[in-house]
């Protein structure tokens, strides 16, 4: 009942979200503030059908009800209950009504905003969100419908349908087959949801830049109104990432965070594209030049949402990441060249009203170097697309697979990477409009010498690996160049206002919030790239069997195998942990447990890690082969991966940074004003 | 700004510029859809013809006598096709009885049985095939060229090829029973 | 085809030699066998076509493990890393590299990111070539073109750059 319930709920808000599609083009093309409010209306009203569809299907996934197909596959009587909730988006038809959901959510918060000033854009964005959702619902309609209920047909086959067909009768499966063991770690219950929300807060910008272009209002009104909304999405995006990131040192096994397999690269580009947005319309706001490179770039954030999302669930690529074989690919392969052959043509249309008057008058002021930036951010992206596309050409041509992996990624990103953290050193000290080699070189002198020292100290007592050290350098620079940029502004203010030194300092940051929060992101980012150079440039590992009582060593570190045993965990896993006493320099640091826990219902093993974790180094064991009868005694493999955990503690002062920048204001418009005024006094008063 | 915007020149964008952002568009979209159309097209499907391979036998498992095998020379004889693995749990479920339908139709010489072992390592291979005690001619899959010839989706896979080397039926998963062999090869050898 | 009979008598070659190891109980402190981490070395420039886009040395699933003896056993035989890694590609395909192989149309990979970046620099640089203006024209645009919600940060830094 509740299945059925849920089927027609998603009926109902797929026809309504048309009928808002076709009320919003019917209300801008008459003039009619009836039919535009109508379709609001409309648009206001998926949320709550959506959520009720969803809370239909969560009754259904906690009720453990199998005769629905979706529950049958996604969860299991030994399942805890917080899982089989997130088992939501645990599998394909699921985790597209989830996508609907948030679309609904979001666009709901888009619309609700007031727009007495913008009424024009209103209808297209309620089309844009609408087209979307529409599609997404369809999705669940046609070819996943979470609510479809098991039968046995006459010739005895079972198969899921929504309406049976006559004389087939109703099958009740005992239990269901279980969430995939890879799903059940506590980094992959948040990681997808914030994948997705970075994604689905992407579609309203992107809204916003549409309406822009088919209403001809093509100044930089779209790109302040979605400002705080591509922060958000930004921050949600880069968060999943990070937590991708972590699930997969936690769980895959494999040492590492990052394997540069192509679903991960479909989710990293639609950042590259995000994050050269963020800066590139600085300087459409300040500078009022590069409207047309901002509206490339969003359309092409969109268009990679969407393509990332239709390569993961299509099988168009396969990876430990990619959702079985669906159905959905052929309509999301229409949905996907319809987007983007309307996107462009608009684009092309506009691109002359887009046009500005630009006038650079030095190669070193900031919107050059944010030129720049913006360059290497499409260079990684024209990396990362071509590495993933590559493949498909190969076989397509030559009907030859090949693989294209972290070699030729790594080795072609780190200059470009390189690059990047240099100019993250330098833009932020030139100035808007003019700079000049004297007044740059005067700011980058002092914080350049710094960091040669730093990295000359690196040199005698860490490493002299000569890519480290490059790396070192910049990481040093660029953190001393945030840290002088703080302290130049609070500094000033303190002088100017007569305040406390740190009071100066966070009012500074208050009142300039996204540009101090993105100095904060820039810090987190030199902090993560420790991590990074640690573990890319300096993991090493070992592998050895060996008997109860015996040692493997790596580096300083001394494993001292001392016991092992097997059995059944709390949800019919079986359970095979060893104990690892780990001895550094001869002293007992910690006692690790390396486990495999075999999911008899899916017949998948996991390798869970036993990890001690410090700031200087991490040693991660993995327990590779025991059997209980043999006598060859336990295989393990060890990792010491030096620095990686600045890379996690980087991603919580990112996390800091973005929420600084991001933070809402009560009312963005007063504020500013206010902010104005006073920032008019204060400095009338300081002269 | 906007002063500015009427005053410049309203050139619209180049035509060849237009073309290549759109052949761009058109060549990428073509590139997916052909894949897509690829990974949705499942097996080769009965009533194909299928070209013609060759493939190189292990030796032990020849095929009369010959250590390669040529799709070609097996025309006016039913053919089976096993694509197998010794890894592969699912393939040792219908060992024995695909052997015991190959020793039912060998001596009348109008059935060929070819086993293809699918990104195996040798000595595994050999371990397995002495173990439910094969005799059939068997090879590997070098390459994977035959798997991707025929475009299987996994192991195991039997395909059977009637005398005109027209595939005539495909079992994906592991046989049940020697009578569901036998049935497909006996409705091929009536014709 | 002359390549794949060598290998195939090859391969048959060393599991001859393998079952006799095996046999003899000197294979457990044989001479100087290949450890794990000289295994794992090679294994991890090679992906399994069974569990796509996984290092072949980390890789869980029984084929890859099996893979794994492979390689050693060809270490023991004292094969190079590059006939390793040949006698895979013969095999499995080219798909086992962890790179495209750099032949024929496969150098599309390697050169079509450069050319890209390359132009796409020149398109930059040509753009900024074009704004370039002489710099007499510009006092009064900075100050206009500076949106008015961030005039506190301008000024600031004008301060900051005063005072110094």
């Amino acid at each position: 009942m509740l299945a059925q319930f849920g089927y027609g709920i998603l009926l109902i808000t797929f026809l309504l979200s048309l009928y808002a599609i076709a009320a919003a083009v019917h209300g801008y093309f008459t003039q009619s503030t009836r039919a535009i409010e109508s379709a609001r209306r409309s648009m206001l009203l998926t949320f709550p059908l959506i959520s009720l569809a969803a809370a239909s299907l969560i009754l259904l996934l906690v009720q453990g009800d199998y005769n629905v197909q979706f529950v049958y596959e996604v969860t299991s009587r030994s399942m805890p209950t917080y899982l089989k909730i997130t088992a939501w988006w645990g599998g394909q038809a699921g985790s597209l009504l989830f996508w609907s959901w948030l679309m609904s959510a979001f666009a709901t918060a888009a619309t609700l905003r007031k727009w007495d000033r913008d009424i024009e854009f209103l209808p297209w964005v309620i089309v844009v969100a609408s087209v979307t959702l529409a599609f997404f619902l369809a999705l669940n309609i046609l070819f996943e419908d979470p609510f479809a209920r098991l039968y046995q047909t006459f010739d005895g086959s079972i198969a899921a349908y929504q309406f049976a067909p006559a004389g087939a009768t109703p099958v009740v499966p005992a239990d269901g087959r279980g969430l995939n063991p890879l799903l059940r770690h506590p980094g992959m219950i948040i990681h997808p949801p914030l994948l997705y929300l970075g994604f689905v807060s992407y579609v309203i910008p992107f809204a916003f830049a549409i309406a822009a272009l088919i209403t001809g209002r093509t100044d930089d009104r779209w790109i302040r109104l979605t400002r705080r909304w591509s922060l958000w999405a930004w921050l949600f995006l880069s968060f999943g990432l990070v937590l991708g990131g972590r699930w997969a040192y936690d769980v895959l096994g494999w040492g590492g965070y990052w394997g540069w397999d192509p679903v991960e690269i479909a989710a990293f580009m639609p950042w590259l594209t995000g994050t050269a947005f963020l800066h590139s319309v600085m300087i459409q706001e300040k500078r009022g030049m590069l409207k047309q490179w901002n509206m490339v770039l969003i359309i092409l954030t969109y268009a990679l949402v969407i393509f990332g999302t239709f390569l993961t669930r299509s099988g168009v690529l396969s990876s430990v990441h990619a959702f079985a074989q669906s159905a959905i690919g052929p309509s999301f392969f229409v949905f996907i060249g319809a987007t983007f052959v309307t996107s462009i043509a608009l684009l092309l249309h506009r691109w002359n009203d887009l046009r500005a008057e630009a006038e650079m008058k030095s190669l070193l002021s900031r919107e050059a170097l944010f030129l720049l930036n913006n360059l290497l951010f499409m260079s990684v992206l024209v990396v990362c697309f071509w590495g993933v596309i590559f493949p498909l050409i190969s076989e397509l041509f030559t009907g030859q697979k090949v693989t294209v992996g972290p070699p030729f990624y790594e080795r072609a990103n780190s200059p470009l990477f390189a690059a990047l953290m240099l100019l993250m050193g330098i833009a932020p000290l030139s100035a808007w409009g003019h700079s000049t080699m004297q007044t740059l070189g005067r700011a980058l002198w002092k914080p350049a010498i710094a960091a040669g020292l730093g990295t000359v100290a690196i040199y005698f007592t860490y490493t002299t690996h000569i890519i480290a050290l490059i790396g070192f350098f910049l990481v040093f620079f660029v953190i001393l160049v945030t840290l002088y940029e703080f302290w130049r502004g609070a500094r000033a203010r303190q002088r100017a206002q007569n305040e406390h030194f740190f009071t100066a300092l966070s009012r500074l940051t208050g009142r300039n919030r996204r540009r101090y929060g993105g100095y904060i992101i820039h810090i987190s980012m030199m902090l993560m790239a420790i991590g990074i150079l640690g573990i890319e440039l300096f993991q090493s590992e070992t592998q050895g069997t060996v008997q109860v009582g015996e040692s493997l060593n790596l580096q300083h570190y001394q494993l001292v195998y001392e016991d092992i045993a097997r059995f059944t965990g709390p949800d019919g896993r079986e359970v095979t942990r060893a104990v690892i006493q780990v001895y550094k320099d001869g002293q007992p640091v910690a006692e690790l447990h390396p486990r495999t826990d075999y999911y008899w219902e899916a017949q998948q093993n996991m390798t869970i890690p036993g990890v001690r974790s410090t700031l200087a180094d991490d040693v991660y064991v993995l327990l590779v082969d025991w059997e209980p009868a043999s006598a060859i005694g336990a295989t393990f493999k060890v990792y010491v991966n030096p620095l990686v955990n600045w890379l996690w503690l980087g991603s919580f002062l990112f996390l800091a940074g973005v929420v600084v920048a991001a933070w809402p204001d009560k009312d963005p418009e007063s504020v500013t004003a206010r902010a104005r005024a006073r920032g008019a006094r204060q400095i009338s008063a300081a002269d | 700004m906007t002063e500015m915007n009427e005053a410049a020149p309203r050139r619209a964008v180049p035509l060849w510029a237009q073309i290549f952002v759109f052949a761009a568009l058109i060549g990428l979209l073509a590139l997916v859809g052909v894949t897509l159309n690829k990974r949705q097209q499942g097996t080769v499907q009965p009533g194909d013809q299928i070209p013609d391979f060759s493939m190189p036998l292990f030796s032990g498992y020849e095929y009369e006598g010959k250590s390669e095998v040529r799709f070609a020379d097996l025309r006016g004889k039913v053919t089976v096709i096993n694509f197998w693995a010794s890894w592969c749990k699912p393939c040792e479920q219908e060992a024995a009885e695909l052997q015991e339908a190959w020793e039912y139709y060998e001596p009348t010489g109008a059935v060929v049985f070819l086993g293809a072992d699918y990104v195996d390592t040798e000595p595994e291979a050999r371990v397995y095939l002495k173990k439910f005690g094969i005799t059939f001619a068997n090879g590997p899959d070098m390459g994977t060229r035959v798997s991707q010839l025929f475009r299987i989706k996994g192991v195991p896979e039997t395909y059977f090829i009637d005398k005109r080397g027209v595939l005539r039926y495909v079992q994906v998963g592991p046989f049940l029973s020697v009578t569901d062999i036998q049935k497909q090869i006996d409705s091929l050898l009536a014709e | 085809m002359p390549r794949t009979l060598r290998n195939t008598k090859y391969v048959i070659l060393l599991f001859l030699i393998l079952t006799t190891l095996l046999a003899s109980p000197a294979f457990a402190q044989g001479s100087n066998p290949p450890t794990d981490d000289e295994v794992n070395a090679i294994a991890k420039q090679l992906y399994c076509p069974v569990c796509e886009n996984t290092p072949l040395d980390v890789c869980p699933t029984q084929a890859c493990a099996q893979w794994r003896d492979l390689i050693r056993l060809m270490l023991s035989q004292g094969k190079g890393e590059a006939e390793i890694k040949q006698y895979f590609v013969d095999n499995y395909g080219a798909r086992v590299l962890n790179e495209p192989p750099r032949s024929g149309l496969n150098w599309l990979a390697y050169l079509v990111p450069p050319l890209a970046i390359l132009a796409g620099a020149f398109i930059v640089f040509r753009a900024l070539r074009a704004w370039k203006k002489p710099a007499t024209a510009s006092p009064a645009l900075q100050s206009e073109a500076d949106a008015p919600a961030d005039d506190y940060v301008a000024r600031l830094e004008e301060e900051v750059r005063k005072r110094n």
